[in-house]
């Protein structure tokens, strides 16, 4: 089942925001392996980090700093280590939207208002391609047609203001595609549409996924959209990964408590009755009062006193790529 | 989950809400936005009804049309006060629709913008209660201390501000707030749709327990049908402006009538990796249509794959189908579309 050659390895990845108020320990030790060709989907509620951790490996953290850890890029046989690339460098800029591209939950922050998409895309083309304008043209609308702009051709000229929310991301798909990247990182890129569109959306990527073989990152906080789509699933907490592994084992043998909670608070279609929801008691803690030992300590049902919030839970492994960080997998203190 | 059987709270009539569209300087009309489009439904005591579709349904405006926060351009809002007399909401000037403010009251989407930043939590709990002369001073605080229990809140913290608190626990003093005054019907707008599904799933419980406590009726507007099919007893399906289906949330996901009814059910990501392309599954191409120039005929059918002639030209009215079951569309109970239960296969 296993059966993948890594693209991205993250491993210790630590981000942090040095504010006013003090540190920000927005991602604080994530590993997780992005398989060449596979859907990653990271999951988490709110603040947990997932963004973050998405923008660290396109080095745009900042203001963040990348503090610790590598995250390891497998081009051709070379590995490169982004966490230690500058910003700013030539090195990144190339591979930035080039290998790997971004599309976010709102279309409008990665547009411009000012200029027609087809503008957009022949620009992000020229910029890695060398390429005549023609060329860059005949591509942008070839893209277009492809994520299922209708009459691309005349839709060239458009402004984003003309689109609808849908059209718009299907836009930016078309824009991070352009240049076939090898990964594409999804953040929330669905959360504001409707389901409908949401469920075109997520065919479209796979589609796509299927024609190019890129690997994509997705970012979620609905488990619906996990099931029906990830190969391999991240389960993150307060800037930690709790638990990792392929999308059945995490769905039907999830080893950590905390995704467990997640799994049985969400409602289900078809299983209505008049039953509570499970629910996971308090909320995330703020970022500045992070628990001692285990993050997920003070929310968790198999809390033990005395354990759980004195010893950070190792990563215990239960196969490969399949790893829970909870002490009740762990025998003696510290010890797997 | 049956169908609760009490008497009817509220009856709406043909009810539209057409928002003008100006133009130019003199503000000429050129045309309406027909954000309600002659919808007629009813609300029983004490059920909550679900009302779902895509953004821009005219869900909000629905709801507003309840509250009487805008005044509908035409149709009847008829409400069974608790004396049993009936009154049309519409016809009443806004002085004399002061005691029904009293009984519905509404819950919305997002509490950070609907709760004053610079008013402390006894303030916005209290507020209704002071203006309405029910309460001042102590008794007021101890009211909304009690208040704050229920909803699940520290009473200590009612001097803070909404900053100081989180997006589930601002959604819990909002609904504090709409409790304050003892509402017969809450109109709860995307209520939990911004919040995490661990935050999500105390406040559907903490609304269930309200329910129960104070008898209370809810109108629930959300597009997450999940969440919907969970809480509500029946479930309304707007498109475009009108209504499309209405019936018991079981009868919905079981034995869906209207073709848009079954997309939606069909677009919902089954929180199940061996449900993974299983059963039958419906994709709606082609936009929403806008409703400042719906289509004619049946509103779905540029996006339905059973649009026949007629369609393209005869209104389908909403019509019962089976007891208790509504369906707009001139072959509801005839066509081959399925359930909830045959999508998972
Ligand atoms: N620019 C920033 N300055 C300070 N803190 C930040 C900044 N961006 C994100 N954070 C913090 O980092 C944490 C993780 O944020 P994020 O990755 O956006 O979470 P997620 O995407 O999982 O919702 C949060 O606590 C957030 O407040
Ligand atoms: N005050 C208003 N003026 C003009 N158009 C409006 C107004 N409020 C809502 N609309 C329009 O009415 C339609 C229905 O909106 P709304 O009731 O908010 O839908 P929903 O809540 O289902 O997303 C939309 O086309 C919206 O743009
Ligand atoms: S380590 Fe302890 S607190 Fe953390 S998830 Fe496991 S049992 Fe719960
Ligand atoms: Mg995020
Ligand atoms: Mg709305």
């Amino acid at each position: 089942m296993h059966d993948t050659t890594p693209l991205i390895e993250v491993n210790g990845l630590q981000t942090q925001f040095f504010t006013d108020e003090g540190v920000v320990r927005s991602v604080e030790g994530v590993d997780f392996t992005i398989p060449a060709g596979k859907t990653l989907c990271v999951v988490g509620e709110s603040g947990s980090g997932k963004s973050v951790t998405a923008r660290s490996i396109l080095r745009i953290e900042n203001p963040g700093r990348i503090v610790g850890g590598e995250i390891l890029y497998h081009k051709d046989g070379e590995v490169i280590d982004l966490a230690r690339i500058g910003p700013k460098t030539r090195q990144i800029r190339q591979i930035r939207g080039r290998d790997i591209a971004m599309i976010f939950q709102e279309p409008m922050s990665a547009l411009s208002p000012v200029h027609t998409i087809g503008d957009q895309i022949v620009e992000a083309l020229t910029l890695h391609f060398p390429i005549s304008k023609d060329e860059a043209k005949r591509r942008a609308i070839e893209v277009l047609g492809r994520v299922g702009i209708p009459k691309a051709a005349d839709r060239f000229g458009a402004y984003t203001f003309e689109l609808s929310g849908g059209m718009r991301q299907r836009v930016c798909i078309a824009m991070a595609l352009s240049c076939e990247p090898r990964l594409l990182i999804a953040d929330e890129p669905t959360t504001a549409l409707d389901v409908t569109t949401q469920a075109n959306i997520l065919d479209l990527i796979a589609d796509l996924q299927k024609e190019t073989g890129m690997a994509v990152m997705f970012i979620t906080h609905d488990l619906g959209v996990v099931a029906e789509i990830a190969d391999e699933v991240a389960v993150m907490y307060l800037g930690q990964v709790m638990e990792r592994g392929d999308v059945d084992s995490i769905f039907h043998d999830p080893k950590h408590p905390y995704t467990r909670a997640l799994l049985d608070s969400i409602p289900r279609l078809g299983q209505r009755g008049a039953h509570r929801l499970a629910s996971i008691r308090g909320m995330v803690p703020h970022p500045f009062d992070r628990p001692s030992g285990c993050p997920f300590h003070t929310r968790c049902d198999s809390y033990m006193p005395g354990r759980c919030n004195r010893i950070d839970p190792p990563a215990v492994s239960f196969g490969p790529g399949r790893e829970a960080k909870c002490l009740l997998h762990t025998k003696e203190e510290g010890v797997a | 989950m049956t169908v609760k059987t009490g008497k009817t709270l509220m009856e709406v009539r043909n009810l539209k809400m057409h928002f003008p569209i100006t133009k130019g300087f003199f503000k000429r009309t050129i045309g309406h936005v027909k954000a309600v489009d002659d919808v007629s439904f009813d609300i029983i005591e004490g059920e909550t009804l679900g009302v779902v579709g895509e953004s821009g349904c005219g869900k909000t405006t629905t709801g507003r049309c309840l509250m009487r926060i805008l005044q509908p351009t035409s149709g009847e809002i008829l409400y069974r006060r608790e004396d049993g007399e009936v009154v049309d909401l519409t016809s009443l000037s806004s002085r004399d629709l002061k005691p029904y403010r009293r009984d519905i009251r509404m819950i919305f989407q997002d509490p950070q913008s609907s709760l004053n930043p610079r008013m402390p939590v006894v303030e916005l709990v209290g507020e209704a209660m002071r203006l309405n002369g029910i309460a001042e001073g102590k008794e007021l605080e101890d009211r909304v201390a009690e208040l704050l229990k229920k909803v699940g809140l520290r009473p200590e913290y009612m001097r803070r501000f909404p900053h100081a608190f989180s997006g589930g626990e601002r959604q819990r003093i909002g609904i504090a707030r709409a409790l304050s005054l003892n509402p017969r019907l809450v109109v709860a707008d995307e209520a939990v749709s911004a919040l995490d599904v661990s935050v999500q799933a105390q406040t559907l419980n903490l609304m269930q327990d309200l329910q129960d406590e104070f008898k209370l009726t809810y109108v629930f507007v959300a597009h997450d049908l999940s969440v919907v099919e969970h809480i509500a007893d029946r479930i309304a399906v707007m498109y475009v402006g009108k209504l499309v289906e209405i019936c018991s949330t079981e009868a919905l996901f079981d034995r869906p009538m209207h073709p848009y009814t079954a997309a939606l059910l069909s677009a919902v990501p089954k929180p199940d990796p061996r449900l993974r392309g299983k059963g039958s599954r419906t994709r709606l191409t082609g936009e929403v249509a806008d409703p400042s120039n719906p289509p004619p005929g049946c509103p779905f059918h540029p996006r339905c794959s059973f649009a026949t002639d007629l369609c393209k030209t005869d209104v389908p009215p909403l019509r019962r189908v089976e007891d208790g079951h509504m369906a707009a569309c001139h072959y509801a109970g005839d066509l081959p579309i399925k359930g909830v239960a045959a999508l998972a296969g």
